[in-house]
């Protein structure tokens, strides 16, 4: 078989690429398909001379096109603040607040704490879960991922929340509270919610008891060890 | 210094942080206001956009679920509005094909002789490309769109993308050589 026609196809998919490769967007693995077929074919190698020079001028024809004035920037926010008003005091859900915390980190600290992070996670959310597919009220249900362990270090509460409470509304009522479930599902759908992460004198649980008392989400709630 | 990730503004942008959509907007206004205007080609048109495609931002940063990058998500948030434009104001965008036959008479000699240098020609062939095909030039080249990237801002399935990409080289390649210059490709 001639050893061009064998050539042809994969030349065509290699050059196909050139643009790709040239802007330094292409994967690992294809970037290192184009070198070796560069380095092997003078007419490819050519042509990437060609697809080099489009890239140079692209960008220095976009670069010549100049910005939008100030103007813009006004109008944007005239209407912003013309927006029905968005309570910035509302706490972020979830997602975004493990977006924010992951952002925040430097990549080192990130590689060190996400095997933790991802594992309080999953934690938190299996407990979510649980609060959620306990409200059907199957007998006898327990969450497979509910823990059994608790270190016992914080300040913690029973709650049992109330039966109308979605998991969002859980979600955001432990978010803007700073709680996090430390275990449970427990006889009589209760939890052991953390609200401190050291001990707190016994005045000032009460007063936070308390104070999630009147939130709806919260049906009963009781100082515990 | 560490910079705060687009990711984060936007979920700051969700819970309502003005500051956070000045960061933003500081961020990628030109890129996407360029990206506008060679589509659009109308610079004022291309500023009206620049601000309804960040109020799209503003209101839909608690839809974005972080699955493109941000920029991929904001360029395909303008190229919709351009082309919601384009379809309410036609005339603004001239015919393809009529575009491409517009010849500049208005070069004095010193121009003239410029233009005689390829890469102004090739910027000047650049502009006579077709909407589909500035575009995809643009969004690989200018933006840095790899290959899935353009697909999703596009709307056309990745091996599409590099057909389309190979074509609208092929078609600078013909206007290069209308105007004198043979790459000797394709």
């Amino acid at each position: 078989m001639n050893a061009t026609k064998q050539e042809a196809p994969e030349r065509q998919e290699i050059e196909e690429l050139l643009p790709w490769h040239a802007a330094g967007t292409l994967s690992r693995s294809d970037a290192q398909r184009v070198e070796e077929a560069l380095a092997r074919d003078p007419e490819l190698a050519r042509r990437y001379e060609l697809v080099r020079n489009e890239l140079g001028e692209t960008i220095h024809l976009n670069e010549t096109l100049g910005a939008p004035s100030a103007r813009a920037m006004e109008k944007l926010f005239a209407k912003i603040d013309a927006e029905p008003a968005r309570s910035s005091g509302v706490p972020l859900g979830l997602s975004s607040r493990i977006s924010e915390f992951f952002g925040s980190l430097s990549p080192r600290t990130l590689a060190w704490s996400a095997s933790a992070a991802a594992v309080a996670i999953l934690l938190q959310a299996g407990l979510i879960a649980g609060v959620m597919l306990n409200e059907t009220k199957t007998p006898g249900y327990q969450t497979a991922s509910a823990p059994t362990t608790d270190p016992g270090v914080g300040a913690f509460t029973l709650i049992r929340f109330a039966p109308q409470a979605s998991s969002d509304d859980i979600t955001k009522f432990l978010e803007s509270n700073k709680l996090s479930i430390a275990a449970g599902p427990m006889a009589g759908g209760l939890y052991k919610v953390r609200v401190a992460v050291t001990g707190i004198p016994k005045g000032e649980l009460a007063r936070i008891v308390k104070k999630l008392q009147e939130d709806k989400v919260v049906s009963f709630i009781a100082t515990t060890e | 210094m560490q910079t705060t990730s687009d990711e984060v503004l936007i979920s700051r942008i969700a819970g309502g942080d003005r500051l956070a959509m000045q960061v933003l907007y500081a961020r990628h206004h030109v890129r996407v206001y360029r990206f506008v205007l060679r589509l659009v080609r109308n610079e004022a048109t291309a500023e009206d956009l620049i601000s309804d495609v960040f109020l799209d931002i503003w209101r839909q940063a608690g839809k974005f679920e972080g699955r493109s990058a941000p920029s991929t998500w904001m360029l395909s948030i303008a190229r919709f509005k351009a082309l919601s434009a384009l379809r309410r104001r036609p005339d603004e965008e001239l015919d393809d094909e009529t575009a491409e036959q517009i010849v500049d008479h208005a070069d004095d000699p010193e121009t003239t002789l410029a233009k005689k240098e390829k890469g102004s020609v090739l910027k000047q062939c650049l502009t006579r490309l077709s909407a589909d095909h500035r575009e995809i030039i643009d969004l690989v080249y200018y933006h840095e769109k790899s290959v899935e990237e353009v697909a999703e801002i596009v709307g056309i399935p990745e091996a599409t993308v590099k057909t389309r990409m190979f074509y609208a080289r092929k078609r600078l390649s013909e206007l290069l050589k209308e105007q004198g210059i043979d790459r000797g490709w394709p």
